[in-house]
């Protein structure tokens, strides 16, 4: 089989319950190579459970995931993480460098600290989301969509060949989502695969290739103008389906 | 039994109910370690009233050092509200201060304070009888009864007279607010009456032990019961137990009285934790175990009505891919297909699995949860 | 008194103590660090409480007080007042406030029964157990040193070993998860340290006090510095000159229990910290603010000064006092703030106008267009 042709991700049979109260049903997902992809979903629908049962960080009651054809923890060096912003303290004694080093950890290894090598490389990094300026300024004093931008290079240090963001427009300015998403399309264009956690059915079409609508269930996976239907988002979002679907036709 | 050891495991009692009562919302409220501030904290109101009033159990000393104990509270809240020291070091920071200068100024000046450290960690519940209540030299019985029976009586009014207003300030702050009752005054009410608990209680129980019988019996109710009324019955029920059984603890191992009373809040605590009807961990294991296996027959179910009728059904809905797609070990899918069959949501020919008519309304009901 | 602290510290046997509580401060301020900012303060008090029947049950066992068996004691009950906790916060729905208070209450109250049983026990030497209560730096023994050294070199070490990877999982767990680190063994490490560095301290500090030794430093460096490593170095600085004045006082001073002196100075340092350290301080944002909020109101007045003078043909007509005083109370000690730096031009009856050289600033300011959201 040709490369090209391993799916990038593979989600098999994935349920997830929390207290046997199911979150995600019995989801199967195939996500070709270099797509930007977004999940997306009602609250509650299970979008961050998704990512985070992917990640590992979460035990499914059922279900496989395959990352390039093999077991997440195989291929865990081809995955980047983007947590929520809001999963983490903020006021913790570090700078913006220091955050983005922390990509890192994983290839480094115990014991080892990071060199000056990987300082260069967390620097391209910060360049790349326009925050070099801000290398040593205290996380707490970043604006929201600056501390999103750190997080950013912190996956782009990562190298990998799949990066999975967790609402990652959630609270930054409009500056900020411009520049996000031209770095979503660069990463997509140099054949990296991007799966986003999104809550703005408005931006989709815009935004990314590839939709995954959730509600507990999977409702579709494919193509952006093929997944948001009026049928589909009935599903997903009930009554107010219809009038999403509308909003987004105007 | 002597008169003497009577009155004592009567004071035994009334100081856990007394304790038992405020600890409820302490530990409904998210701020049991509150109590452990607070009754370090009012070791240093104890000793400065002390040094000015010199009963320790003057009404006037017992309202003076609770003030010790708001002002902890108080101070601890100041110090979050600067966002420079996070809830937790606030707490943790601010009460050893108070009980660091009490400590010293006992050390420094025990002649004059009649006090020492072992009264301060162990109170002295065994010589609680000897000071006398009189009026008009009738014998009243022990002081400490008289007062702590009065700072029982005002837990039970405050929580009698608030009780809708606590249990809806408990719940739900917002709610509360918008009703008219001030959270706040609510709360403060609440930080007092641990306050002049702790103060009450220091002379049979010391300073820290306090916190078991405020936290642990009313813990151990919440494992018991859901509802509000009965779990502060069932708190002051088990804060009684907990005194009798720890009187008779400390006579059996000729040890400290107050301690014994702790070591029991803990044991009846364990018992429970473990063998609660509803909550234990024991009914908790086996309980999920059988969840565990109803939820993974219905997620059996779903995966086979999912393939039924298609083209791979041939090799979705067996036993094998189970153990392959769904990453269940052999044993499991086993245990599962068995549970399954057994509720009749399945038949089994060989490897291949069918779903029944039940199954497959039990998967439509599945999915649509 | 001053003569007396000369002889203590020339005295060798105390310049050991000394050296026993400057490791301590630093094992007990720098593994605080990473205690404060995982949100486990109260963790450490429940810890250090929980410690007290280990050593009573260990000295029991054995009728000895050497040091390490009483203190591996003390750190077996405190590795399982923290699991305990950790499982009852798991099964039940009892938050984790509550399970901490029973832990600590319940542990602490077993350990005072056995420590009243110990008493009574005609032959043993039990003298001394009593100091683990409030800690007694005069009492410590040679031997008791060398352990508290060794525990202490063994518990840095590892801490700077795995700095990298405790920095990680303090600051996002998910992410070192999702990297592959062994996040739960890294977790339990971690707590093992703490623990370690709450037993270290017994002796001295005492099992009711440790807390404070864990907490208050690194609340104290945490107020001076935004890097990890430099908060960790100040954490162990206050704490080890905590440690060794309030040994020194309270061996020198009668009737002084060594724990509560400790206590007191380093919350002195982190009552400093919380007001006087730059940036974070709150005297310093405290001044700070005013800066801010004149820098604002003289921008504001300029402004509308310029506003006035535009509705004129000459900018520089005078105004009266009263429409200018919208901005709020000061009005006019602010204008002759403003007049002295040659901004504006006084005019009797009170009267003002804005100078050539105010003109221009205020125009500046208008043309930044960001006069009334200066702050945020």
């Amino acid at each position: 089989m040709n490369s090209q042709q391993i799916a990038a991700l593979e989600v098999q049979d994935l349920t997830v319950a929390y207290h046997e109260k199911p979150v995600l049903w019995d989801i199967d997902i195939t996500v070709p190579q270099g797509l930007l992809t977004a999940i997306v979903g009602p609250n509650g629908a299970g979008k961050t459970t998704l990512l985070k049962a992917i990640l590992g960080l979460i035990k499914p009651a059922a279900g496989q995931v395959q990352i390039f054809g093999q077991s997440y923890s195989r291929n865990r060096r081809m995955v980047g993480y983007v947590p929520q912003r809001s999963s983490v303290d903020w006021d913790f004694p570090t700078n913006a460098l220091d955050v983005v080093l922390m990509g890192r950890y994983g290839s480094l290894g115990w014991f080892k600290r990071p060199g000056k090598k990987d300082h260069e490389l967390a620097m391209t990094c910060l360049e790349k989301v326009g925050m070099a300026d801000f290398a040593n300024r205290q996380i707490s004093r970043l604006s929201g969509g600056q501390q999103q931008r750190v997080f950013l290079a912190r996956a782009l240090i990562q190298d990998a060949n799949i990066y999975f963001m967790d609402e990652p427009f959630v609270g930054v300015d409009a500056t900020t989502e411009k520049a996000i998403v031209n770095l979503l399309k660069t990463l997509r264009d140099e054949g990296k695969t991007v799966l986003v956690v999104h809550h703005d059915l408005q931006t989709l079409k815009d935004y990314f290739d590839w939709a995954i609508l959730l509600n507990v269930r999977l409702i579709g996976i494919g193509p952006v103008q093929d997944i948001i239907t009026t049928d589909n988002l009935r599903v997903a979002y009930g009554g107010r389906g219809a009038e999403i679907g509308n909003a987004l036709e105007t | 039994m002597a008169l003497i050891e009577l009155e004592i495991i009567l004071i035994a009692i009334v100081v856990a109910s007394a304790c038992a009562i405020p600890g409820v919302f302490l530990i409904l409220r998210k701020m049991a370690l509150m109590s452990d501030a607070i009754s370090h904290a009012i070791l240093l109101g104890i000793v400065l009233a002390f040094f000015v009033i010199k009963d320790i159990q003057s009404p006037i000393l017992i309202l003076g050092a609770s003030i010790a104990g708001i002002l902890t509270v108080a101070l601890t809240e100041l110090v979050i509200k600067t966002n420079r020291i996070k809830e937790d070091a606030a707490i943790g920071f601010i009460f050893p201060i108070f009980f660091s200068i009490g400590v010293i100024l006992i050390s420094k000046f025990a002649g004059d304070v009649h006090l020492d450290t072992d009264a301060v960690l162990l109170g002295e519940m065994a010589f609680a009888p000897f000071e006398r209540f009189y009026i008009h030299d009738i014998d009243l019985g022990p002081k400490s009864l008289w007062v702590m029976g009065t700072i029982l009586l005002l837990n039970l009014t405050f929580i009698g007279l608030f009780y809708k207003e606590l249990k809806i300030a408990t719940f739900d702050k917002a709610l509360s607010k918008s009703l008219g009752f001030s959270p706040l005054l609510l709360h403060y009410g609440l930080m007092f009456l641990v306050s002049i608990t702790a103060v009450g209680a220091f002379d049979a129980v010391g300073s820290i032990l306090v916190v078991a019988l405020m936290i642990t019996p009313p813990a151990t109710a919440y494992l018991l019961t859901e509802s509000l009324s009965k779990m502060i019955g069932l708190s002051v029920f088990i804060g009684m137990i907990s005194a009798v059984t720890g009187y008779g603890l400390a006579g059996l191992l000729d040890a400290s009285i107050a301690g014994s009373m702790a070591t029991m809040t803990g044991v009846i605590f364990l018992l429970a934790f473990i063998f609660s009807p509803n909550r234990g961990v024991y009914v908790q294991l086996v309980r999920q175990r059988q969840q565990k296996l109803t939820f993974a027959s219905h997620m059996l179910t779903v995966q086979l009505f999912d393939h039924e009728g298609q083209k791979e059904e041939a090799w979705e809905n067996t036993v094998s891919n189970m153990i392959y797609h769904m990453g269940w070990s052999p044993k499991f899918a086993k245990q599962v297909t068995a549970v399954a069959i057994q509720n009749k949501l399945i038949t089994r020919q060989k490897d291949h699995l069918t779903l029944t008519p039940l199954g497959r309304e039990t998967a439509k009901t599945a999915m649509t949860l | 008194m001053i003569l007396s602290i000369l002889s203590l510290v020339n005295d060798h046997t105390f310049q050991v103590v000394l050296l026993g509580t400057l490791v301590l401060g630093i094992t007990s301020g720098s593994l605080g660090c990473f205690a404060v900012l995982r949100k486990q303060s109260l963790l450490g008090d429940a810890i250090s409480h929980a410690t007290l029947p280990g050593i009573a049950i260990a000295f029991m066992m054995t009728y000895s007080k050497n040091a390490w068996i009483l203190l591996t004691g003390a750190a077996l009950a405190g590795l399982l007042g923290t699991f305990l906790m950790m499982g009852i916060t798991k099964f039940t729905k009892i938050k984790q406030d509550t399970a901490l208070g029973i832990i600590l209450s319940v542990f602490f109250g077993f350990g005072l029964v056995l420590l009243t049983i110990i008493q009574k026990i005609p032959t043993a030497s039990q003298a001394g157990l009593d100091t683990f209560l409030f800690g007694n730096a005069a009492t410590l023994l040679k031997e008791d040193i060398r352990v508290m050294i060794i525990l202490g070199i063994f518990t840095c070490s590892v801490m700077a070993i795995f700095w990298k990877e405790f920095k990680l999982i303090s600051f996002d767990p998910d992410f070192a998860k999702s990297m592959g680190l062994p996040i739960t063994k890294i977790e339990i490490l971690l707590t093992t340290l703490i623990v370690l560095a709450i037993v270290i301290g017994l002796q001295t500090v005492g099992v009711v006090l440790m807390s404070a030794m864990i907490i208050a430093p690194a609340a104290a460096a945490r107020q001076w510095t935004d890097n990890l490593g430099l908060m960790v170095f100040l954490a162990a600085i206050f704490s080890a000159f905590s440690g060794m004045a309030g040994t020194v006082l309270s061996s020198s001073i009668s009737h002084l229990p060594t724990g509560p002196v400790i206590v007191l100075i380093i919350s002195s340092f982190v009552i400093i910290s919380l007001i006087a350290a730059p940036n974070r301080g709150l005297l310093w944002a405290y001044i700070q603010h005013h800066i801010h909020q004149r820098e604002v109101r003289t921008k504001t007045m300029l402004s509308n000064l310029l506003l006035f003078s535009e509705s004129q043909t000459n900018p520089f007509h005078p105004h009266d006092i009263a429409a200018l005083t919208a901005i709020g109370k000061g009005t006019v000690s602010m204008m002759l703030k403003l007049k002295t730096d040659g901004l504006v031009n006084q005019y009797p009856d009170n009267k003002w106008s804005l100078s050539p050289k105010g003109l221009k600033i205020a125009q500046s300011f208008s043309k930044e267009g960001n006069i009334n959201h200066g702050s945020h």
